[in-house]
């Protein structure tokens, strides 16, 4: 019964690791950018979801209103601002310049808010859980989180395969100058998808800040999560990557049931098994 | 002669050092139709792309409607009525073949051109319109090509080696509709290697060579020897 449970609770936390994912694979997908600081701005909106909650006083489930629409912003005036200036065939200046804005924001915000570690707390809901058949007990709060992330894994599928921003985020990845020919401003249409990257990073983050302590280190290790169930899923597959994150959840709770100080490690092993298997992940996009 | 549609003065063209067009002047006027032709590497798609913008060039080597266009992106060129049916076709591969479509117009520009009307012009692609457009043949992908141009309702069009990698019998099929295209008042830029085909449908037809314009007249004046003459350089 204790390994169902914490393959239970692997998959919910699996859904928190699709959404590290999720904007990650967007954003890849689109422009073939690897943003090295996406951890680090999972922790920033996780701060700037605690300074909403303590300077406003509501529930930080509330502070998505606040932090999505900001995150957002930063997306996009940061991608017309700088990032648009390092894409081109060479794909070093943007691994250096994200690199680099990792290296600025967990430095801004251990100068903000120190190393000490914070944590919100969401109130009754964060105690509340479901008994399940069989002795199982899921947290309310953790379900919750899992079913956004099912939403907004849902919701970026069907932008990005139904909607004409979608429409517009595919022509630009396949040929950005008969894009650029057809009217699309390929600098406008990449703002747009940082925008959307860190939409979800707002709302990974805010989750992170309310399920675990988190401190200005963190970020680079969100971001091989979020590596590693992009890779396990596949590149370019959304919903593998909602499954990437699953069996990377499910792998750490595994590795803790067995011993707790392996859980970080089953989670690796399990990626490198995909690896070393199928490299271009267990669901690839066929082109 | 009326005022030009669109022009090109002095136009120079550089790849980093390499230097593709030198001088270029180019006139075309409203409902016309132009030939370009010349051999590979005569700077025929440079010329092309420093028109839609794809390269960027001085404001005033590239005039439309007597507006200096230039320096402008392609995104912006596209918005001013240019559009292109690059060489190869260059649909987008993850887009279906509406979904090709519905990108060409979605600059918005008000005309004739919706997507009902490129289905009655080219009725195969009504029935293939859901499959990617990788599974189209290379004549049924050329149509694509050239309805998603359309859908933009351009005042000018160009086509870039239109036939080039075609069956024949789909370049003939091309070909014939070509005058229904242009009849609606657009005016049009041919290139094209092949010259039978350019001159079959131009008024007036351009001749290139290293990246400069070695011969220019109308069609039906030219003959055989001054094309041959200024197209081998001989």
């Amino acid at each position: 019964m204790e390994w169902i449970n914490a393959i239970v609770q692997g998959v919910l936390l699996g859904g928190l690791y699709a959404l590290f994912a999720a904007g990650l694979s967007l954003i890849f997908g689109v422009m073939r950018l690897v943003n090295i600081a996406h951890g680090d701005f999972i922790v920033l909106a996780a701060f700037l979801a605690l300074s909403t909650t303590t300077a406003l006083g509501v529930n930080p489930l509330l502070t998505l209103v606040i932090v999505v629409p900001v995150m957002a912003v930063i997306g996009y005036v940061l991608q017309r601002g700088v990032l648009n200036q390092t894409l081109g065939d060479d794909i070093l200046p943007p691994l250096l310049v994200t690199f680099g804005l990792s290296v600025i924001i967990q430095n801004g915000l251990l100068e903000i808010y120190s190393a000490d570690p914070q944590k919100m707390n969401a109130g009754a809901i964060e105690t509340a859980s479901l008994a399940l058949p069989g002795n199982l007990n899921v947290g309310v709060l953790p379900l919750v989180m899992f079913g956004v992330s099912v939403a907004v894994i849902a919701g970026l599928q069907w932008v990005f395969y139904r909607s004409a921003l979608g429409r517009a985020f595919r022509a630009v990845s396949d040929k950005q100058d008969i894009a650029q020919l057809m009217g699309l401003n390929k600098a406008h249409v990449f703002g747009l998808a940082m925008a959307l990257s860190l939409a979800v990073v707002g709302i990974a983050g805010v989750f992170l800040g309310i399920r675990t302590s988190f401190d200005p280190s963190i970020g680079p290790g969100r971001l091989i999560f979020g590596f590693e169930a992009v890779i396990i899923g596949g590149l370019g597959n959304l919903w593998g990557t909602m499954i990437g994150g699953i069996i990377l959840g499910v792998s750490q709770n595994i590795g803790a049931q067995i011993n707790p100080g392996w859980q970080l490690l089953a989670g690796h092993i399990a990626f490198l098994i995909v690896l070393a298997v199928k490299p271009r992940g267990l669901f690839p996009r066929i082109d | 002669m009326p005022e030009a549609l669109l022009s090109t003065h002095g136009l120079n063209a550089h790849y980093g050092d390499f230097q593709a067009l030198f001088g270029v002047d180019i006139n075309i006027h409203a409902g016309e139709v132009i030939a370009i032709i010349g051999a590979n590497g005569a700077g025929k798609t440079t010329l092309m792309r420093s028109i839609t913008g794809l390269l960027a060039n001085r404001p005033d080597m590239v005039t439309y409607r007597n507006t200096p266009i230039g320096a402008l992106r392609a995104d912006q060129v596209a918005r001013t009525g240019i559009a292109m049916v690059p060489e190869g076709r260059q649909l987008f591969q993850s887009l279906s073949v509406e979904e090709n479509l519905i990108i060409g117009g979605q600059i918005g520009r008000k005309g004739p051109w919706e997507l009902e009307n490129v289905f009655r012009l080219f009725p195969i692609l009504k029935e293939r319109r859901a499959v990617p457009s990788t599974a189209l043949s290379g004549g049924q992908q050329q149509m694509v090509a050239i309805g998603r141009a359309l859908m933009s309702n351009p005042e000018l069009i160009l086509f870039d080696e239109i036939s080039l990698g075609l069956a024949p019998i789909i370049i003939k099929s091309i070909y014939e509709v070509l005058p229904d295209i242009i009849g609606e008042g657009m005016s049009a830029v041919i290139v094209e290697q092949d010259i039978a085909k350019a001159l079959s449908v131009a008024d007036r037809v351009y001749c290139m060579q290293e990246g400069r314009i070695s011969l220019e007249g109308r069609s039906d004046e030219l003959t055989r020897e001054q094309i041959s003459a200024a197209y081998f350089g001989v």
